[in-house]
């Protein structure tokens, strides 16, 4: 049962790391504004999602809402200067930082589902942090789950 | 002072031609006898049956209010110090969080070090503690100092020069396993439990040979009887016996291999009965749709045999737990009469916010009563078959999935943590340190990864409704299950309680704060601003005459992280933030260990 689970695993990473979960329009727009945020404030399932996961897994380390913390940068200054690849880079092979004035690690998510295969919606997610149109929180509104999210969410996840 | 002297304790435990037997005896006769020293504090929660009371009576109710600082000691490290100091003879054994150094300091040289211990361990363990890089203290036996290092070591080292005399790997670090609990020495071996519940880490409790560090016996908490140390027969659940695959049946195919039920709390002993107790902690993911069942052994109180491991019975407090209510809380063993007839008592304060007394003999369950008026996830518990009985407005497995379900109290973070209570044989009364935390709770599918987070979902905290403070220090009649008194703090109480023979009891608080208060009314009757939050255990000894008070600071911890993190704004932390954010405005991170003593 793991191992099929892992397996299927490895095949969405190669997936993601293509470029899926998020259906992917043309690379560039979307890695500048890959969010969508409505007048009202009700934010795309991705960027909701982005919010849950960063909040379950790297908000321990990067603070509540992409804040920063002294264990590690705020991530809503980083995005405005990291590219899309560049931030791909770091969460998938992680990166250390360790000498004797300071112990800093960034642990390497390449092989976790709960990120790799919400690495986009964290991205969204973040990209709107930094462009300061999704404020500190719970996103109040959200868009309904779409379909094609919750089948590429279930191919990736194994589930 | 008729008493045997520390140093000839040290000389009798470090005679070393002693064969095995005799050391084995030596051992346990030790620590049974300075355990009813008052002037020693020998273990973490100062007996066999975590009483956390002293015979002292030199500072009282009277006097406490004149209390000074005596001396103080920086531990150099700056995340949350949890756990204290023990004291046997001259000599101050005295610990820090990651990277768990520890210092032997010479009470009758001002406190000088005599040696000092640094453990090299690998950085990558730091990621992969959930809250914060605490450690609950280190053990004494046999003229050795027991660590439980981060990375799930155990290291024995010679209590007099601070050499390593053997150390253990208890677990894979790599695979999110971590060490954060004191051991407990028993007889001729030390037992340590394990940490990493959020990383899908399978419970388990392991006895090593004080000797030589080789494993004695393990029992984990979920899996086949054999691995779990149960016998389908013998081992009773509420007097009954608990049947062949009592735990297996209760999770879907493999899962209990990553079913959590992590063991990081306190273990206490009855040498009379010769039973080990502990709790376990949340099965894992926090997404309670992804692990049907009742998911035993998570949450479950285990008495165990001291020489085999073997449970004589156990009781599983939350079934399916679906909010984190981890139950892994000291248990305090006392003797006092229920309906007028005397008991062999266990009290344990649940995380999910019930006050737990059971016979610790046979496992039946004689009390159980909410601590905090605020907990409103059950309205009771069944005495006669144990179980909670929900609210279904407040359950995250029937809200189901992305649902974000709100107003549960009490949070994650429980009525209370492992922050230990006290018990007063003298007023029968129990001191307990809480938290008065509700919680949304938004639960959400997760894939289990060796050595990634496996948590699943996403919380944030703060103060009952219409309330604006965050804990709660009580005395509570655990014969009855009633509140005596309570005293609001502004935040929670994080620090582990102490009950002295002067009818005073003292406590720490996230502001820095020492208080002592009066044992029969809660009146508050001294506080002294420490140099920082206090999530460490308030200890006594006395040393020439003179009894002093101690107390590690230096603020962290579940409820501190985000102060640890340096966060000064809302929900972090596992969703602690939020509530705790005032914090900052009252204290600063720093590992100091604070003595008061009353003035000559
Ligand atoms: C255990 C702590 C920890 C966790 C959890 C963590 N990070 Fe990091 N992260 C770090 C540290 C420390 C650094 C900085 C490393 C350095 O100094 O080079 C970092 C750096 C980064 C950077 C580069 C920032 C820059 O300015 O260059 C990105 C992007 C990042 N993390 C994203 C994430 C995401 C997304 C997650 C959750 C999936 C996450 N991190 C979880 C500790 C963590």
């Amino acid at each position: 049962m793991r191992s099929a689970c892992r397996s299927l695993f490895f095949l969405a990473v190669a997936v993601t790391l293509a470029g899926s979960v998020q259906a992917q329009e043309t690379a560039s727009t979307t890695e500048e504004k890959p969010y969508h945020v409505a007048e009202d404030g009700t934010v795309s399932w991705p960027v909701f999602s982005g919010f849950r996961r960063y909040n379950s897994v790297c908000h321990t380390c990067h603070g509540p809402d992409g804040v920063g913390s002294t264990f590690a940068p705020a991530l809503v200054d980083s995005m405005k200067r990291l590219s899309y690849e560049q931030y791909m880079d770091v969460v998938v092979n992680g990166r250390k930082n360790v000498n004797t004035a300071v112990q800093r690690t960034m642990p390497s998510f390449g092989l976790d589902p709960n990120v790799m295969c919400y690495i986009d919606d964290i991205y969204a997610y973040l990209k709107a942090r930094s462009d300061g149109v999704v404020p500190r929180g719970r996103p109040a509104k959200k868009e309904d789950k779409p379909a094609e999210w919750a089948e590429a969410e279930a191919a990736c996840m194994g589930l | 002072m008729a008493r045997l002297t520390p140093v000839s304790g040290f000389v009798l435990a470090f005679a070393g031609t002693m064969g095995l037997w005799a050391t084995q005896a030596a051992a346990n006769d030790e620590l049974l006898k300075i355990q009813d020293d008052p002037k020693q504090w020998v273990m973490p929660l100062g007996n066999y049956s975590s009483n956390r009371y002293s015979g002292l009576d030199q500072i009282n109710r009277d006097n406490v209010g004149d209390l000074q600082v005596a001396w103080t000691f920086s531990t150099g490290v700056l995340r949350g110090h949890e756990g204290g100091p023990l004291v046997i003879g001259n000599m101050m054994y005295v610990h820090a969080p990651f990277p768990n150094t520890v210092f032997a300091l010479d009470l009758s040289k001002g406190g000088q070090i005599v040696w000092k211990y640094e453990p090299q361990q690998d950085p990558n363990v730091i990621p992969v503690m959930c809250c914060d890089t605490v450690n609950r203290g280190v053990a004494y036996g046999d003229g050795k100092i027991f660590l439980h290092q981060a990375d799930t070591k155990l290291v024995a080292l010679d209590a007099k020069t601070g050499k390593e005399v053997w150390s253990a790997m208890d677990g894979d670090a790599t695979k999110g396993e971590t060490g954060t609990s004191a051991p407990l020495v028993v007889k001729d071996k030390v037992l340590i439990g394990n940490s990493g519940g959020e990383f899908g880490v399978l419970g388990k409790v392991t006895a090593y040979n004080m000797s030589d560090g080789k494993i004695a016996w393990r029992a984990f908490s979920a899996g086949p009887d054999d691995q779990i140390k149960v016998d389908p027969e013998k081992t009773t659940a509420l007097g009954k016996p608990v049947g062949k695959d009592s735990s297996l049946k209760t999770w879907e195919g493999d899962q209990w291999k990553i079913g959590g039920g992590t063991t990081w709390g306190w273990m206490s002993y009855d040498p009379e009965l010769n039973l080990v107790y502990y709790g376990t902690g949340n099965p894992s993911t926090w997404n309670p749709a992804q692990r049907p069942g009742d998911n035993k052994y998570s949450m479950t109180i285990f008495a165990r045999d001291a020489d085999t491991g073997m449970a004589k019975w156990l009781y599983q407090m939350t079934p399916h737990d679906e909010w984190d209510y981890d139950g892994v809380n000291e248990m305090i063993l006392a003797d006092q009469q229920v309906n007028g007839q005397d008991r062999k008592l266990l009290v344990h304060f649940d995380r999910n916010g019930f006050g737990y007394t059971l016979d610790r003999d046979t496992g039946e369950l004689l009390v159980a009563e909410k601590y905090d008026p605020a907990v409103n996830w059950a309205t009771k518990i069944d005495l006669k078959t144990g179980l909670p009985d929900r609210v279904k407005e407040f359950s995250t497995e029937a809200n189901g999935e992305d649902v974000n379900t709100t107003n549960i109290c009490p949070a994650a973070l429980g009525s209370k943590d492992q922050q230990p209570s006290a018990y007063s044989p003298k007023t029968g009364l129990f001191y307990v340190p809480t938290n008065h935390v509700c919680m949304d709770y938004e639960p959400f599918k997760v894939a289990y990864t060796a050595g990634q987070p496996y948590v699943g979902a996403t919380l944030s905290m703060y103060p009952p409704k219409g309330e604006d403070h965050l804990g709660n220090f009580i005395a509570w009649d655990a014969t009855t299950g009633k509140i005596k008194w309570s005293l609001p703090e502004p935040f929670s109480v994080w620090s582990g309680a102490l009950a002295t023979a002067g009818d005073v009891v003292f406590y720490g608080t996230l502001e820095g704060y020492l208080k002592a208060v009066d044992a029969e009314t809660g009146k508050e009757l001294y506080r002294f601003k420490t140099p920082s939050g206090i999530i460490g255990n308030v200890n006594t000894y006395e040393y020439d005459g003179k009894q002093y008070i101690a107390v590690l600071s230096g603020v962290g911890g579940w409820a501190g992280i985000g102060m640890a993190a340096g966060l000064t704004e809302d929900t972090a932390g596992l969703g602690a933030v939020g509530a705790y954010k005032a914090l900052s405005s009252y204290t600063a991170l720093g590992g100091t260990m604070t003595v008061f003593a009353l003035p000559e």
